[in-house]
């Protein structure tokens, strides 16, 4: 059957813009402009890689939990962290991109994922400050992308938000058991706070006047915030969990503004160093992914024999 | 290595028909069954899982859009409210 | 999360059934301790999520038999204070739970060697005199029959693989067989347990064990190994060595701070 010819660039062009501007969605197999299709990949990719970087911080504390329960509930979370990789993985694949193209480029250091997983998790507040702190702000940062203008990715975000509803709240109440607990544990609560709140500020990235492609995610739909929005309003949500907790946030300069909290300087020049491969774990988080990588392609060459073998296996 | 891709489709009770809900690698139908499980159905989803290779779906092209899709808007006949139903009268 | 089955408590004592609640709670339990290890390292993402389901799974039965332990024993002990306060002495689970999970082809070779027992086993004591094992053995039995199925899976794969795999998974179903006599080993609890209809005869599930594991190693084109070294003693409390550093790390943050809650 003949095809009918494709519309004209232009064409293209003004019914991806009108689909936009009209908040509907894109899907896989529109014509999208280049760049929104590689902007999509390179973040889906670098969210997908967090996840599963984001693995290791936690997954080094399941083997050492200090009770049956909080083990059984951090399986659990790591678990959906592996999944939520995966989905995003999948999402990535949509837009033409390769799950093991991506993670090449993850362990080769030419795509990144989230600075806050190069802070090490040295004792078992940490944990639970990660719970509390970074899902909270990476919750912040989800939800709006469940209405991004990409439908595979939103969709996949709408399954990730809905599963992750619980890993803050795990964090926070493991936060409140210690910070109610013994005098030991209410230290570790306050030594995990001091140490997790400035990295949980940078997540949502540098200040708006210095986040060059923000503008135009804005306009693709892809980001709906800014990221001093959600940045604000992740202080807002969070000072007053901390004072519920009694614990004190390490930022002197913090203050009540009306319906806001406004928070000191962000030491920026941390982040910028952490960004470029300095943070304190930049070599052990990639090395470790590397490792496990390597260490698991004799199963993955066995498994795609095997099949090869055996192509009816079901 | 890359295993294959396979599309996922998910019941997520009786009585209801199985919804796309994602995808994922294995390297055989027996394993993408089993992955599915894991992956897509660890908070209770589903009581039936599909499994499919991705590049076994065939699909319409958004360029076909206009031949496909748009024929059917003018045939308002083949919905029930285009036909007007004398006041009082019910079962029909 | 899975909620597992918390018992009633309100039974009384019963030494025997607690022994031996401990025993099956300690396997669970060291089990999903060593298929934790595998966190962010499985060889490929599906089997993140796969490895910690089944340690999920293990970790369920774990609470629900050392809770169940604890209530029949008449010493008001937690989950908790038999996970993470008793000495290496005092754990009583079987050898093959607690020896290194090596590469990924042992760890299938031991997840086959234990699912196959815990079908069994599980199955078993579905109809025990005992109804609160009983109870714990239905909702097992499915968890154990998906393991199995996973483990099959991996075995046959691997087995029939690449040479590389192929050998691979053959060392790990040799390194491992010796451990599995202790599984089915008789001693005077188990004989008093059997007399009471509480646990079935061990020496019926051997055959159908061996059964199920060799027709998994032969899908997988391997050999069914051979041992006259059966070492034991883990039922009793007397481990490997590498047993200590398993529980040095998975005790040390509780003992650290007697008597706080998490």
């Amino acid at each position: 059957m003949d095809r009918p010819a494709p519309p004209a660039q232009p064409e293209l062009e003004r019914e991806f813009s009108e689909r936009i501007a009209a908040d509907e969605r894109i899907e896989p197999r529109d014509w999208m402009p280049d760049g929104y299709r590689a902007t999509l990949v390179r973040q889906i990719a670098q969210h997908a890689h967090s996840e599963i970087v984001g693995m290791q911080p936690e997954g080094n504390w399941i083997t050492r939990a200090p009770s049956l329960r909080r083990k059984a509930i951090l399986v659990a979370k790591v678990q959906d962290e592996a999944g939520h990789g995966l989905y995003l993985y999948s999402a990535a694949e949509t837009l033409g991109a390769d799950r093991s193209r991506l993670l090449d480029l993850l362990h080769e250091g030419r795509q990144k994922y989230s600075t806050i997983f190069n802070y090490p998790a040295t004792s078992w507040a940490d944990v639970a400050a990660i719970g509390w702190l970074v899902d909270g702000a990476a919750i912040m940062n989800q939800v709006p992308l469940t209405r991004c203008s990409y439908g595979p990715y939103a969709r996949a975000m709408t399954r990730v938000c809905k599963e992750e509803s619980f890993h803050q709240r795990q964090g926070f109440e493991a936060m409140s058991v210690l910070a109610k607990g013994t005098s030991a544990q209410r230290r570790m609560a306050q030594d995990a706070l001091d140490r997790w709140w400035w990295p949980a500020l940078m997540m949502f990235g540098p200040p708006d006047g210095q986040s060059p492609n923000s503008a135009q995610s804005m306009a693709w739909g892809i980001k709906r915030f800014s990221n001093d929005e959600l940045r604000q309003r992740f202080v807002d949500a969070t000072v007053p969990q901390a004072e519920h907790l009694g614990l004190q946030i390490p930022d002197p300069q913090l203050h009540r503004d009306g319906e806001h909290y406004r928070t000191g300087e962000i030491d920026w020049t941390e982040f910028q160093e952490v960004m470029r491969g300095n943070g304190p774990c930049n070599r052990q988080r990639l090395a470790a992914r590397v490792r496990a990588h390597e260490d698991g392609a004799w199963v993955r060459e066995a498994a795609a024999a095997y099949a090869e073998k055996h192509p009816a296996a079901a | 290595m890359t295993s294959p891709l396979w599309e996922v489709f998910v019941r997520s009770r009786r009585g209801l028909s199985h919804t796309h809900v994602g995808s994922l690698r294995a390297p055989d139908a027996h394993m993408a069954l089993r992955n599915a499980r894991d992956v897509y159905t660890r908070r209770q989803e589903g009581t039936s899982i599909w499994v499919v290779p991705s590049s076994q779906i065939v699909a319409s092209s958004p360029q076909e859009k206009d031949s496909f899709f748009d024929p059917a808007g003018d045939k308002p006949y083949r919905h029930p409210t285009f036909y007007d139903v004398p006041e009082g009268l019910t079962h029909l | 999360m899975t909620v597992s089955p918390l018992p009633e408590v309100d039974a009384p004592a019963d030494l025997d059934v607690s022994a031996y609640a401990l025993r099956l709670g300690d396997d669970a339990l060291v089990l999903a301790q060593q298929l934790c290890t595998w966190a962010a390292r499985a060889p490929e993402l599906e089997q993140d999520v796969a490895l910690l389901n089944l340690a999920l799974d293990l970790l369920g039965q774990a609470r629900s038999l050392l809770s169940y332990a604890g209530s029949r024993e008449g010493r008001d002990r937690s989950e908790d204070d038999l996970a993470f306060l008793r000495d290496e002495p005092g754990f009583v689970n079987a050898l093959l739970m607690e020896v290194d999970g090596g590469d990924f082809a042992r760890t299938m070779a031991r997840q086959l060697y234990a699912s196959a027992h815990a079908v069994l086993l599980w199955s078993s004591l579905h109809e025990s005199a005992d109804e609160q094992l009983a109870g714990i053995a239905g909702k097992a039995v499915k968890e154990a029959a998906y393991h199995l199925d996973h483990a099959r899976s991996w075995v046959v794969r691997l087995g029939d693989g690449t040479a590389e795999s192929a050998r691979r998974m053959q060392v790990g179903l040799d390194e491992l067989w010796p451990y599995t006599f202790e599984l089915f080993e008789i001693d005077p609890l188990i004989s008093r347990l059997t007399a009471r209809g509480v646990v079935a005869d061990p020496a019926l599930l051997e055959p159908r064990w061996r059964s199920i594991v060799s027709d998994v190693v032969g899908e997988a084109t391997l050999r069914l190994p051979e041992s006259t070294w059966r070492p034991t003693g883990g039922r009793s409390g007397r481990h490997t060595e590498g047993f200590g550093y398993l529980l040095a790390e998975m005790q040390h943050l509780h003992r650290s701070h007697p008597g706080a809650s998490w």
